[in-house]
């Protein structure tokens, strides 16, 4: 049953741009905070909650625009190495915020995500400020696509990218080091008493999500053709959390499901009235109050515990 | 003779806030024996669990394994070199199901680093099966480990302990909190498991039927220091320490 609906949700997406192409670009946008959304998805696992991976998602889209300056214009050669470099950046940040938790995790989050930010914005000769950088159309495999070609590529691209990775990620948090990871928020000390390295645990995943939050970054420069400094502004790695809660973070597929939900709420809302944040906050206060697994709870069959 | 001694700790010293918790102690246990530590209340006995497993770092003296050193090590280190420990106030994965509890111990005897198997294969499941089956929890195998009573979540946590196969095991207080009813038939399922493995034991306990039943050797501890040692029949005809220990504990 959860086969057939993952099938029919797959195929709803891959056939909804067809029908109305104004959703190819939405969806697109949807994917790509997907892919961020799962990276905090992945933390919140561990009992870890970043206000700041929005950073991951603006370093990786970052690099596209300066691989771009650089001179390399492959599309698969640019998302590749974005995505190492939001991982590697994972890697260095990690490395010291692993050893923190709770408010303190989260703070540290917030606060270098916040330099990151203020360095995005300020070092204007390099990263051209508030305004950004343009992010030009890559070529594929050498061959150059018009706009709309390369929009349609990089959305099916997207689509088989999160039931790859979706896959992958579905067999990393079943493994040991997946389930360590959820072990970290139960029993630390047991965890410890095994002798598991819970910071190795704990950087592993960081690492990871900042992969994933750096996917999605990358996904999302080439969407929208440019990088500015709000891509990693605090509110957008709220945003993250959000989308991780409202999908559920039960399961990989969450926060898909919870992007896809708020990106067309959120065209929804703002075509009918400017005071869209009403609808959407309404809509939310919603959904956590009925569904508090998320949108995956619906689909996830849980097993009452015996007694 | 030394390949005999799994665990010897010698002249270990331990003070928090002017308070002498370990004075100067030295203590061994051989291969295969069930040692009891007994003291007073705040005397230091689980001070000396806390050091043999690297949760605090005597002021001074030293820790050997096997002859190894280990004085200092960082837990998770000891864990990896063969001591385990179950303790006081059961440390679970409380959310998880009994039999996971197992198999993530299973899954850490042999090193985590694989994110491309699942934690749940036909072996190792049947490996922790047995493990429950050992120590009697073999119903309780998919109840969320949160739901056992006490007594099983003492059983669990030893179980998990024991899923590392260590060379040595530590309990702190396995009967505490656990119905008088339930204490012997939970230390008959304990001695069972360490018996079938060959395990050496050190156990911090204030239960004097317990140990009296149970304990190869008996230490006596008490202000930070040992006061006596042997069997139970002669600790327990020791009028120093049926006045001074067995009294209060």
């Amino acid at each position: 049953m959860r086969f057939q609906t993952a099938a029919a949700s797959l195929l709803g997406l891959a056939v909804l741009p067809i029908l109305m192409p104004w959703l190819e670009f939405v969806l697109t946008l949807a994917i790509a905070k997907g892919f961020a959304a799962l990276g905090v998805a992945v933390l919140l696992r561990a009992g870890l909650i970043s206000i700041g991976h929005a950073m991951f998602f603006a370093a990786s889209a970052y690099g596209v625009a300066f691989l771009s300056r650089a001179g390399v214009a492959d599309f698969a050669l640019a998302m590749l190495a974005s995505v190492l470099l939001a991982a590697s950046l994972g890697v260095i940040v990690g490395t010291f915020l692993v050893r923190y938790r709770a408010i303190f995790f989260a703070m540290l989050n917030l606060a270098v995500s916040m330099v990151f930010y203020a360095l995005c914005s300020k070092l204007y000769g390099l990263t051209g400020g508030t305004d950004g950088m343009a992010v030009p159309i890559p070529t594929v495999f050498g061959v150059s696509l018009p706009d709309p070609a390369f929009k349609s590529l990089l959305y099916y691209f997207s689509l088989i990218l999160m039931v790859v990775v979706g896959f992958a990620l579905h067999h990393y948090l079943n493994s040991p080091l997946g389930q360590a990871l959820s072990a970290v928020h139960s029993n630390e000390i047991r965890l410890e008493y095994l002798g598991v390295p819970v910071w190795a645990v704990l950087l592993i995943a960081y690492a990871a999500s900042a992969g994933l939050a750096g996917m999605g970054g990358a996904i999302a420069g080439f969407a929208v053709g440019r990088v500015v400094p709000d891509f990693a502004f605090w509110t957008a790695s709220g945003h993250l959390i959000l989308i991780a809660v409202l999908g559920g973070i039960g399961g990989v597929p969450g926060a898909f499901i919870g992007a896809v939900f708020l990106e067309l709420l959120h065209s929804a809302a703002v075509s009918v009235t400017d005071a869209w944040n009403l609808i959407v906050g309404a809509a939310l206060i919603l959904v956590i109050v009925f569904l508090p697994s998320g949108f995956y709870g619906l689909m996830k069959q849980e097993k009452a515990p015996s007694l | 003779m030394t390949s005999d001694v799994i665990l010897k700790a010698t002249d270990l010293r331990v003070s928090f806030a002017g308070i002498k918790a370990a004075d100067g102690v030295n203590i061994q246990v051989n291969r295969g024996e069930f040692v009891a530590v007994i003291g007073p209340n705040g005397s230091g006995k689980t001070t000396l669990l806390n050091i043999c497993t690297g949760y605090i770092t005597p002021g001074s003296g030293s820790v050997h394994l096997e002859g190894a050193e280990i004085t200092g090590l960082a837990p998770r280190k000891i864990a990896r070199l063969g001591i385990a420990r179950a303790f006081q106030i059961p440390q679970l994965f409380s959310d998880q199901s009994v039999i996971n509890n197992i198999m993530l111990g299973l899954a850490a005897r042999h090193g985590l680093w694989t994110a491309l198997r699942p934690l749940e294969t036909p072996a190792r499941r049947k490996e922790a099966q047995d493990l429950l089956e050992l120590v009697g929890l073999g119903e309780d195998a998919n109840r969320i480990s949160s739901t056992l009573p006490e007594g099983h979540r003492k059983l669990l946590d030893i179980a998990v302990a024991l899923a590392l196969e260590p060379r040595l095991l530590l309990l702190d207080e396995p009967t505490s909190g656990v119905s008088a009813l339930d204490r012997f038939p939970l230390m008959e399922a304990i001695m069972g498991a360490i018996r079938q493995r060959r395990i050496s034991a050190l156990f911090v306990e204030h239960d004097m039927d317990v140990v009296a039943r149970y304990a190869d050797r008996v230490v006596v501890w008490n202000a930070g220091q040992i006061m006596a040692e042997g069997t139970p029949a002669e600790v327990f005809s020791n009028d120093e320490v049926l006045k001074r220990v067995v009294g209060v504990a």
